[in-house]
């Protein structure tokens, strides 16, 4: 017990005794931090991105005009069981009609041809919404090789598929390199905030082997640095959490009027504990695992 | 208490030549014993006590420090060897950002004493060692007499069975030389065992004691109340 409250006690010591350095420490800490939690930002803002340009992307289904809605609804059924379908929407003629003369009421010369047809040209069609550009082309082919290939009048797949596709390719490569960009940072960060430690201790290395020569175990020199490591990393998480809620506070209009549907504030208080968890064990980790690292090179006497 | 046997120590040398430190050198301390080290630099009387220290490993021969052989003992059983020595060095090696208090009782804590031990045993220490007004000095406020106070202070606080002093008196002018050997002396008296590896003349001829004598790696004289003859 008494060993371990001066390990303590010689950690915080160690870490209030050379302010220049703990400082150091602590500033590369919060730039190590904040990389980590600006990738830990990233994941939700790229996800909403994808998700905003993936939910423009959707294939119609369009029934031929005598087809009776009941037919159609079933259709509808048998699609929703199609894994990786997340929406199937039924348009019936009326409302097809509807939303053009909606879209278009500006249009004077349309709406006026469309009148003189005399009566309602648009065929009633599904919507559907996938997660993967490839249950797209499944939907196509069980409706045009399926039971109901009578009914249906046209599917406008094809003619969008090279769309659809990049649509896809775009959002993974968006994720892929949102993955990789993290992963870079990552261990960059790591790098950084480990040589910070390793020179804070370099500079007791004589210290650590006069420490073996009068007779202290491993634990009792590498505690205090331990503890130290420790110091300074929560007092950096802790910092970079409040720096986190400024400046969430302050971008969030900035980014809402770019990406309307991200917004940070939401992001960090939806998450606010899980943040304020993943900055506390990241700087814990960093500042212990840096402290053994280092040390470890000098015990060897 | 201590007992060396065929001990060789040879450095690795880029010449073709190995450097031999130590070449089968055998001797028993026993229990209460003041005991000098004697040789020209680089007779290996360093090596010697870097080698009960288990700083550094023979390259033959063995050691025994109370029945045991420090080459068997486990890098994580070293501390429980060192806390049972005490030593002195030439260059004081004491903690830089540590006061002469600290210095000394660092070594109390490590062994696990509690605060109280601590606050009873350090002052008297320094009090022993004349440096009880200097206790809250930093080495660097120090002169070298004083530091090398500290360090045996350092090296004694814990009531280790032995003292090693490397050239202890090594980088001190006369006067300093005798206070620390003194000490030394008030130690041995108190009933610790003394092993000095000193090259000081006077010291050794003033002590009356056994000295070992050491010349390229080997013992080449072992008086019971020996004088300094190289």
């Amino acid at each position: 017990m008494n060993l371990f409250k001066r390990v303590l006690k010689n950690g915080w010591k160690n870490f209030s005794g050379s302010f220049g350095l703990s400082f150091a420490t602590v500033f590369v800490m919060i730039l190590v931090i904040s990389t980590i939690t600006i990738l830990y930002f990233l994941n939700p803002i790229s996800d909403m991105l994808v998700k905003d340009v993936e939910e423009k992307v959707d294939v119609s289904v369009y029934f031929k005009e005598e087809t009776d809605p009941e037919d159609i609804l079933e259709v509808k059924s048998e699609i929703v069981k199609i894994p990786e379908v997340e929406e199937v929407n039924y348009i019936s003629k009326e409302e097809a009609f509807e939303s053009f003369m909606d879209r278009h009421k500006e249009d004077h010369i349309l709406i006026d041809s469309l009148a003189e047809v005399g009566y309602n040209p648009f065929l009633a069609s599904l919507s559907v919404k996938a997660k993967e550009a490839s249950r797209y082309e499944q939907v196509a082919v069980f409706l045009e090789t399926g039971p109901f290939k009578e009914l249906v009048d046209k599917i406008d797949y094809h003619q969008r598929k090279p769309v659809i596709e990049k649509v896809f390719a775009f959002t993974k490569g968006v994720k892929n390199i949102a993955f990789f960009f993290s992963m870079v940072f990552g261990i960059i960060a790591l790098i950084i905030a480990f040589n910070t430690v390793k020179i804070a201790i370099q500079s007791s290395k004589e210290e650590i082997s006069i420490m073996r020569l009068v007779g202290a175990s491993n634990w009792f020199v590498r505690g205090p640095f331990i503890i130290q490591g420790l110091i300074a990393g929560s007092i950096a998480a802790l910092i970079t959490f409040v720096l986190t809620f400024v400046a969430s506070h302050f971008l969030d209009s900035n980014i809402s009027s770019i990406i309307p549907s991200v917004s940070l504030l939401g992001i960090f208080s939806s998450n606010l504990l899980a943040l304020l968890l993943i900055q506390l064990l990241s700087g814990a980790i960093l500042g212990t695992a840096s402290s053994l690292i280092a040390v470890r090179k000098y015990l060897k006497i | 208490m201590i007992s060396v046997k065929d001990l060789t120590k040879i450095y690795p040398s880029k010449s073709s030549v190995p450097a031999v430190a130590l070449n089968e050198v055998s001797f028993d301390i026993k229990e209460k014993e003041f005991v000098s080290i004697v040789g020209k630099s680089g007779a290996g009387k360093t090596t010697l006590l870097k080698l009960i220290l288990a700083e550094e490993e023979p390259t033959k021969g063995q050691i025994f420090f109370q029945g045991q052989d420090i080459g068997q003992i486990k890098r994580s059983k070293l501390p429980f060897l060192r806390q049972k020595l005490g030593v002195v060095f030439q260059d004081y090696k004491l903690f830089p950002s540590k006061t002469a208090y600290e210095n000394v009782s660092y070594v109390m804590e490590v062994m696990g004493a509690s605060g109280e031990e601590i606050e009873r045993d350090v002052p008297k220490v320094l009090d022993l060692v004349g440096l009880s007004d200097k206790a809250f000095n930093l080495p660097s406020e120090l002169s070298g007499g004083e530091r090398q106070r500290v360090a045996i202070a350092r090296a004694f606080v814990h009531r280790p069975d032995v003292i090693l002093a490397d050239e202890p008196t090594g980088n001190l002018d006369p006067y300093n030389t005798f206070d620390i050997i003194q000490l030394l002396i008030k130690i041995y008296e108190m009933g610790t065992t003394v092993v000095l590896a000193t090259h000081d003349k006077e010291v050794i001829n003033s002590l009356g004691k056994r000295v070992i004598t050491l010349d390229q790696g080997r013992v080449v004289r072992d008086d019971k109340k020996g004088r300094f003859v190289l």
